[in-house]
């Protein structure tokens, strides 16, 4: 089970076991992290599950699609870090940080 | 010495978004007194939109849209009181009755039971054969019997009847679509939206058909079901599925003296007229800032998500701004990715933005001259930037609105 690294909005930092397929959106939600609304469930209509991806892993990710990118946009608190987690795969070491409410 | 009913400090009432969403929010906001959710379904809280969508294509299995996994409520002290309907509100006594006779006391009530689907009232409604699309039973009642079906009759052109259309085409199905209106999507879209997906369906190979009312079900050959339409015409098919709305289900709260009607009505923290009783989500009628403060239902999850926080927040802090978020909505139906924002019921002039031909462009709906709404197809962008538009109740000029070359966050 791949290991995923997640830093909620108080800074503390938590372990994962991700599911290979699930989304990182997933993973986090079904850690028990109650912090993303995810309210689409996934399905790239929102903006409410946004985290920022550790600088090194971040090349490691698939390029984002125009419509994350525009739904990110959306948000004052982009960085270029910025991923909506439920656009990307879990994988084995990745580290996020859950970004702030908007 | 007599023991008696159970009680929560929050009872909810309603296991779907609103309910689910109000309990994750008490426990986030530090309210540590009891919770407990009755639902009258038998699975924990589930999504509801991919029912007509992900889950019916069989893409999700049920696992991936249960709003937390099935640990999760024991794990933050909610208690799910699953398989029981609530029948019985006591609003002074501060009890509930469910269909099994149980009483449970609360401090606190949120009813969250959304709605029951409209049913149909003509001969041959409850011939086996035809479903709803509300609850995960449905569906799986629906996929169940998918295999040994050709010809799909689905009634009802809204987003419900719409999204299984295009499932059961990409499944290879006949469908048929009828609409009783003069257009789909009538009731919440503008007509140049309703044309679009309609030609949209025809050309995937739905034979849509509009302004036809059903008359009756029946008994087609060969163990069928048979269509029959007041124009006389009959659909032969082994399937039926229904989407024509949903019916609040209100019916125990106004029976204990809420006022109310279409829905039950709160104010702008989501208090119905008992003490102690709260109403959120589609069953909720509420004065809707981006609806001219009209009391209105608002049938969607963000709407729920919303109400849910507001009251949650009242409860466990005692402090809250009164519920006015602004309405979203999406659909996803064959490669089209429709975002909607504002509420574009009574717009009285609808501007198209982008080539409808090349399948995005967005729909700005527009009431004296201010931005109320968009629905957006495939442009995402006009979606996130229009935001502010409908927020502001901007007035731009309607032909810079209509140039999609023309970003909408240079509008404001």
């Amino acid at each position: 089970m791949p290991m995923l690294t997640v830093t909620t909005r108080d800074g503390a930092v938590r372990d994962l076991g991700g599911q290979v397929g699930l989304s990182v959106m997933e993973a986090i939600r079904d850690g028990g992290i109650d912090e993303l609304p995810a309210i689409c469930g996934g399905c790239c209509s929102c903006a409410t599950c946004h985290v920022y991806v550790d600088a090194a892993d971040l090349a490691l990710l698939p390029p984002m699609t125009e419509d994350e990118d525009d739904l990110l946009d959306g948000s004052p608190n982009r960085t270029d870090r910025s991923r909506l987690s439920c656009q990307i795969a879990v994988f084995d070491g990745l580290r996020v940080a859950i970004a702030p409410e908007d | 010495m007599s023991v008696g009913p159970r009680r929560f400090d929050v009872l909810i009432v309603g296991a779907g978004h609103g309910g689910a969403q109000a309990a994750i929010a008490l426990r986030q906001k530090g309210f540590g007194g009891s919770i407990a959710i009755v639902g009258d379904e038998v699975d924990p809280p589930y999504e509801r939109p991919p029912l007509s969508k992900d889950y019916l294509a069989g893409d999700k299995p049920f696992d991936r849209i249960l709003i937390r996994p099935a640990a999760f409520w024991a794990e933050r002290s909610i208690e799910l009181l699953l398989g029981r309907r609530v029948v019985r509100v006591d609003a002074e006594a501060h009890r509930v009755e469910t269909e099994d006779g149980a009483v449970l006391g609360y401090g606190q009530l949120i009813w969250a039971t959304g709605g029951s689907p409209r049913r149909l009232t003509c001969s041959g409604h409850d011939l086996p054969g035809i479903h709803g699309v509300r609850t995960r039973a449905d569906v799986d009642a629906i996929m169940a019997e998918l295999d040994g079906v050709t010809r799909v009759c689905i009634i009802g052109g809204g987003y419900i009847g719409l999204e299984a259309a295009a499932v059961l085409r990409k499944f290879g199905k006949q469908v048929t679509l009828l609409e009783a209106q003069d257009r789909v999507l009538a009731r919440v879209a503008g007509g140049p939206l309703s044309a679009f997906y309609a030609a949209e369906h025809r050309a995937a190979g739905v034979d849509l058909r509009t302004g036809v009312t059903v008359d009756c079900v029946e008994r087609g050959a060969g163990g069928g079901l048979a269509v029959r339409t007041a124009d006389g015409g009959t659909y032969a098919c082994e399937m039926v599925i229904v989407g024509i709305g949903i019916v609040p289900a209100v019916a125990p709260l106004l029976a204990a003296g809420a006022e109310g009607g279409n829905g039950v009505a709160v104010d702008a923290w989501c208090r119905t007229s008992l003490p102690d009783i709260f109403a959120i989500g589609d069953c909720a009628a509420q004065a809707n800032r981006f609806a001219e403060d009209a009391p209105i239902r608002v049938e969607s999850v963000q709407n729920a998500n919303d109400q849910a926080m507001t009251v949650a927040t009242l409860i466990a802090t005692g402090d809250v701004a009164p519920h006015a978020a602004l309405p979203w909505f999406w659909s996803n139906q064959y490669d089209l990715r429709l975002q909607t924002v504002g509420l574009s019921i009574g717009h009285d002039d609808a501007v198209v933005r982008g080539d409808m031909a090349a399948r995005a462009f967005s729909i700005v709906y527009l009431k004296r001259g201010r931005v109320i709404a968009l629905d957006c197809v495939n442009v995402t962008r006009d979606y996130v930037q229009g935001r502010k538009l409908v927020e502001q109740g901007a007035s731009p000029p309607r032909e810079r609105l209509a140039d999609a070359s023309v970003p909408l966050k240079e509008l404001l």
